[in-house]
């Protein structure tokens, strides 16, 4: 296949996937802070849950960066 | 970043380090190790990937044997280091089961631990320098083997391999099934497929609805598993990616990059073990919920 392609595949794929993320981890890291905000002696199990949520938040942008290094490195 | 060893180009090297060592059915029908990546690809589905293999088991046998000899030689009275490590980790355990999981099942919280560690032991192992370990593998090939060096391909690190986070995501969704299927019957397995979201008194509407329903759920169903081990390959074969490009560069400017990279890693290799046994008590308890 096409090198130009590949690398142009691997690099959309890869874009787009930190692109989810990035706007989706800044949203939940806004609401974590302000749920500290409100009441800070929840820090501890606000931080657990918020570390929880960012792992499922980041599955799919991870999935992409994954495939994306194979195509980029394995492939092309 | 194109270097030009005095053998193997950049491009080279990333191949030569993403490659596993295979051993399979050749296409013309003998047995052995694949010498390449395009002789790996040609043995098919059925190549085993021996150091995945190797350094699965290894790593859970060290878990097993570190944490039975932990139990036999504890005490009550003065609890040393290592029992107090092992029972901070139990404990840590303890708490995020009871949390999560709402059912009676004894297996649960040791499939939890198992989980845990086991993952972060395998994913600890792509802290270990790239060359290291793959380096030692070719000269024993070379020495007590007589293999071509070059042909030696050894990855250290099992969940960069997606049969291994597959085969854990696989046999918890299996897990899964049976259990649901054990605490609600088959009938109320098929019901919770079949029945919802679109739910309905209309009998007749009921039936008209299980297609729509079942497209849902079964795509539900399936996405768990299949994210479930991906998230866990992805996380790390980007990270033992961005390890070989680093290891790409000369080495007296190589250390201001793996080293962020290196701690930055530590807190996903630990992130990424706790998250998949965050899951597997989620969906433990998913299966033993009686009540929709």
């Amino acid at each position: 296949m096409e090198t130009s392609i590949l690398f142009l595949a691997g690099s959309i794929l890869m874009g787009l996937g930190a692109l989810g993320a990035a706007v989706g981890i800044g949203i939940l890291g806004a609401r974590f802070i302000e749920g500290v905000a409100r009441q800070p002696e929840l820090m501890g199990m606000l931080r657990t849950q918020m570390f929880i949520v960012m792992g499922l938040v980041d599955a799919v942008p991870m999935i992409a960066v994954g495939i994306s290094m194979y195509i980029l490195f394995a492939v092309a | 970043m194109a270097t030009e060893g005095a053998a193997l180009t950049s491009g080279e090297y990333i191949k030569h380090h993403l490659q596993n060592l295979t051993f399979g059915q050749f296409p013309d029908g003998s047995w052995g190790i694949a010498h390449s990546a395009a002789e790996a690809k040609s043995m098919g589905f059925w190549a085993l990937h021996l150091d995945t293999l190797g350094w699965s088991f290894f790593l859970g046998a060290l878990f097993l044997f570190i944490f039975y000899r932990a139990s036999k030689k504890m005490t009550v009275e003065t609890p040393r280091g290592m029992q107090n490590f092992i029972e901070s980790i139990i404990e840590f355990i303890d708490e995020n089961v009871r949390g999560s999981f709402n059912g009676k099942n004894p297996l649960v919280a040791p499939l939890a631990l198992t989980v845990f560690i086991w993952i972060t032991l395998m994913n600890t192992m792509d802290l270990v320098p790239v060359d290291w370990l793959p380096s030692l593998a070719q000269y024993i090939g070379a020495n007590f083997f007589g293999v071509d060096p070059h042909h030696v391909y050894f990855k250290v690190v099992p969940t960069t391999d997606p049969n291994a986070t597959f085969g854990l995501s696989i046999g918890v969704f299996i897990l899964m099934v049976y259990y649901s299927i054990k605490n609600k019957g088959i009938g109320g397995f098929t019901a919770e497929l079949t029945l919802h979201p679109f739910e309905s008194k209309n009998p007749i509407l009921k039936v008209l609805l299980i297609p729509a329903n079942f497209f849902l759920e079964f795509v539900s169903l399936i996405a768990k598993p299949v994210s479930h081990s991906l998230r866990l390959f992805g996380n790390m074969y980007a990270g033992e990616m961005i390890f070989i490009l680093i290891a790409l560069l000369p080495f007296w400017i190589q250390w201001t990059l793996s080293l962020p990279w290196a701690i930055f890693h530590i807190l996903i290799v630990l992130l990424q073990a706790f998250i998949f046994m965050t899951l597997v008590i989620v969906y433990m308890d998913m299966a033993h919920d009686k009540g929709h």
